[in-house]
């Protein structure tokens, strides 16, 4: 009986500690006290949480109840798999920025607080000065569940030396002769390839995985992928087949993008021209190529612009959510908002001009800023986003797959994508 | 199970009136001692091992939508589930296709290299270091380097090209793409399970070859009458370790494929992975590596008893 008692008595030992294991992650022992708050970013720039860290020390100054304020970079390519493991770990952040793709799964779930009393009733805080345009992503049933901090339009960068070495016209020149259009550009882009043995054009970040970019492409035949209700596809609309045939014939025939497996990276001067948001223009380096930025060319449907988004919003379980929404309230305020536009495009139409922006953006001139970046803005179409899109995303990378061969079915494809996804929409 | 102090004394007669027996006595000192000593070891069980598996069955039993914060217990829906996921069966089909790929590669090779390496030649230590050094890279820095060199415009397709050959574009291709991740895994591997080989084959007694040759046998009688049952309880221990991480497998995936082009690749763990932490599915995941865990328990048990037959000194 000895050893069953001595067995007994470490059993329940064990069982305690194991109790406090499985416990300990979601206490809120910080309750009391000045409250610690973490906001997770994708952004590990040096630069970027610089500004951060001195707009938390000045809220910080003027309000002793919170203690610290952490940003907590999370890898971009993982970012929001790594949120939402910590929110199923007990561990969610009191602030997280947002990829404008999971957008519809955060709001609409409750995963996170309203923010419109507090913004509202912070003084100087001119809610209204807010461009209804950047906001619609964010709202559900009327409230507004996070603050669109950086409204990134794409645009068409150019290394102007390559195409000028091709004997091809610059889309500046093209601009002003009135052609700069979808079939003028992959022609140049092609001419490029082939005369320097690089790439031509690059649909930044797609790599024939991500998808949802080549919205910046399609959007200009008017194709989307699924209806504005977000309950039927649209991949195998007339619209979307001429996209898609145009985009196969430019890759597989012209030659004007890189083929599957092939990488190339327009900032190291790897091709001629890249499509990706203005936000990336940090990348250019100094006395590299002679380089401009434009606007996306023009679809059959005429002129149309392209938006990224990415939301900052107060989690619900934060233990410190009132405080955190007060920060987030003077993290976005008028002042702090102008800081941030160096590197992120606001949302407060009275900064959306172009000579505030030419201040905080040195590397872009006034013109390009209007054309891109405020008329992007104000007119864009926000990349495609659902409720499930990691799932949704997932369903159309495998579905399209077949696509990106010398001899696939365009239509055929495409019709495939949507027998994959109609069932998941309808839900 | 009632233990009695063998001691012999006036202590072990019994209590005696007055004269309280030591709580710590010799035993009792020897017990917590040796308690003491695996605490450790069954703390480090008990959190990381026994305490996951029990928290993955009920997991398992619920519908957990980490945004919405609501864990509802469903019961068995998400087993049902597994019934009707017709992404199932293309995954276990991608799976198997992995397994065997590797696990007949992995050994076919180990063993001719180990095979090879063990003749007396010269060079062989700088070719046994040279396959072995893969076992010590880290993986998904291997993974990585692989990526590039399999490229459309990468490495290995420059070397054919050099040959007159128009290599295919490894990663994207339907049948080329899950070649490719096999290769991979089992360039990473072959040297740990061919040093297990060499290990066996130095231990097979040359006498009997001696005498397998007095009485005319060839060497490749030699080799299956003599050193495959000799080291078949190696071939045991590696197909069991192989079988076991080929179902493992996941980095080469995610690195290299993302378990395209299509679903071609991917297998279990990356599909659990998918559904658990990109689609918030994590009742739906846990299920998955119930199905998992039933599946390499059930692979393992069939090769322990396979053992009686395979294995040559075990009876």
């Amino acid at each position: 009986m000895r050893y069953g008692r001595l067995s007994g008595l470490l059993a329940a030992t064990m069982t305690g500690v194991l109790a406090l294991t499985a416990c300990g992650g979601g206490g809120d022992a910080e309750n009391d006290g000045p409250a610690s708050l973490r906001m997770t970013v994708w952004s590990a720039n040096e630069a970027h949480l610089k500004l951060f860290n001195e707009i938390a020390d000045e809220y910080r100054k003027n309000n002793p109840d919170v203690a610290e304020i952490k940003f907590d970079p999370l890898p971009f390519e993982n970012y929001t798999t790594t949120l939402t493991t910590q929110i199923a770990g007990g561990n969610a952040p009191d602030l997280a920025w947002i990829f404008e793709n999971s957008a519809p799964d955060f709001v609409a779930s409750g995963a996170l607080s309203p923010l419109d009393d507090t913004l509202k009733e912070t003084d100087g805080y001119q809610y209204d000065d807010l461009s209804p345009a950047t906001l619609k992503l964010w709202r559900n049933d009327g409230e507004l569940f996070a603050y669109p901090f950086s409204t990134s339009p794409f645009g068409v960068f150019v290394n102007n030396d390559m195409l000028k070495q091709a004997g091809q016209k610059t889309p500046a020149e093209l601009i002003a002769a009135g052609q700069w259009n979808w079939d003028t550009a992959l022609a140049v882009a092609g001419a490029a390839a082939a005369e320097s043995g690089k790439a031509g054009l690059v649909v930044r970040d797609f790599d024939y995985k991500g998808w949802d970019n080549l919205a910046t492409f399609w959007t200009g035949w008017g194709a989307q992928a699924w209806s504005e209700d977000g309950r039927s596809c649209g991949f195998n609309s007339p619209e979307m087949v001429e996209a898609m045939t145009t985009l196969h014939k430019a890759i597989f025939t012209g030659k004007a993008l890189p083929g599957p497996g092939t990488t190339a990276d327009f900032f190291a001067g790897d091709a001629a021209m890249t499509v990706t948001q203005i936000s990336r223009a940090s990348l250019l380096k100094e006395n590299g190529f002679d380089w401009d930025l434009v606007p996306l060319p023009a679809g059959p449907k005429g002129p149309y612009a392209v938006v990224g988004q990415a939301g900052l919003g107060v989690m619900k379980k934060s233990p410190h959510a009132e405080q955190a929404a007060d920060f987030l309230a003077f993290f976005t305020n008028p002042a702090n908002s102008a800081k941030l536009a160096q590197f992120f495009p606001p949302p407060r139409q009275s900064q959306l001009t172009a000579e505030t922006l030419a201040k905080t953006n040195p590397k872009l001139k006034p013109e390009q800023l209007q054309k891109v970046v405020i008329d992007g803005i104000t007119n864009g179409t926000v990349k495609p986003s659902h409720a499930g899109q990691a799932e949704l995303s997932q369903q159309v990378r495998a579905a399209l797959d077949p696509l990106w061969k010398a001899d696939a079915d365009v239509k055929g494809v495409l019709d495939g994508v949507c027998s994959k996804i109609q069932p998941l929409l309808a839900k | 199970m009632t233990q009695t102090d063998t001691r012999v004394g006036p202590a072990a007669a019994g209590p005696t009136p007055g004269r309280a027996r030591p709580f710590w006595t010799t035993r009792r000192r020897d017990q917590l001692t040796g308690y003491l000593f695996i605490t450790p070891q069954l703390l480090g069980s008990a959190v990381f091992v026994i305490l996951p598996l029990v928290l993955v069955v009920w997991y398992s039993l619920h519908e957990w939508n980490v945004l919405a914060g609501s864990f509802d217990f469903i019961g068995a829906d998400n087993y049902a589930a597994l019934a009707d996921d017709p992404n199932l069966g293309p995954v276990l089909r991608s799976t198997g296709l992995f397994s065997i790929g590797l696990v007949v590669l992995n050994l076919g090779l180990a063993l001719l290299l180990a095979v090879l390496l063990n003749q007396k030649l010269r060079g062989t230590i700088v070719f046994r270091t040279l396959f072995f050094s893969p076992v010590v890279v880290s993986l998904v820095a291997w993974t990585i380097v692989w990526g590039f060199l399999l490229q459309d415009n990468g490495g290995v397709n420059g070397l054919l090209d050099t040959l007159g050959v128009d290599g295919p574009n490894w990663l994207r291709g339907e049948g080329t793409a899950m070649l490719s991740v096999i290769v991979v895994q089992v360039f990473k591997n072959v040297g740990l399970n061919m040093v297990l080989f060499l290990a066996a084959l130095q231990g097979v007694p040359t006498d009997l070859y001696e005498a397998a040759e007095v009485d005319g046998a060839s060497r490749m009688r030699q080799f299956w009458r003599i050193t495959v049952p000799l080291i078949s309880p190696t071939i045991m221990l590696t197909s069991i370790i192989t079988v076991v991480g080929s179902l493992q497998v996941f980095a080469q995936i995610a690195v290299l494929t993302q378990g395209g082009p299509g679903t071609s690749t991917t297998v279990l763990v990356y599909y659990l992975y998918q559904q658990a932490f990109q689609f918030h599915h994590f009742g739906y995941g846990a299920t998955l590596s119930i199905l998992l865990f039933v599946i390499v328990l059930a692979l393992t048990v069939l090769q322990w008893q396979m053992r009686k037959r395979w294995v040559f000194h075990e009876s």
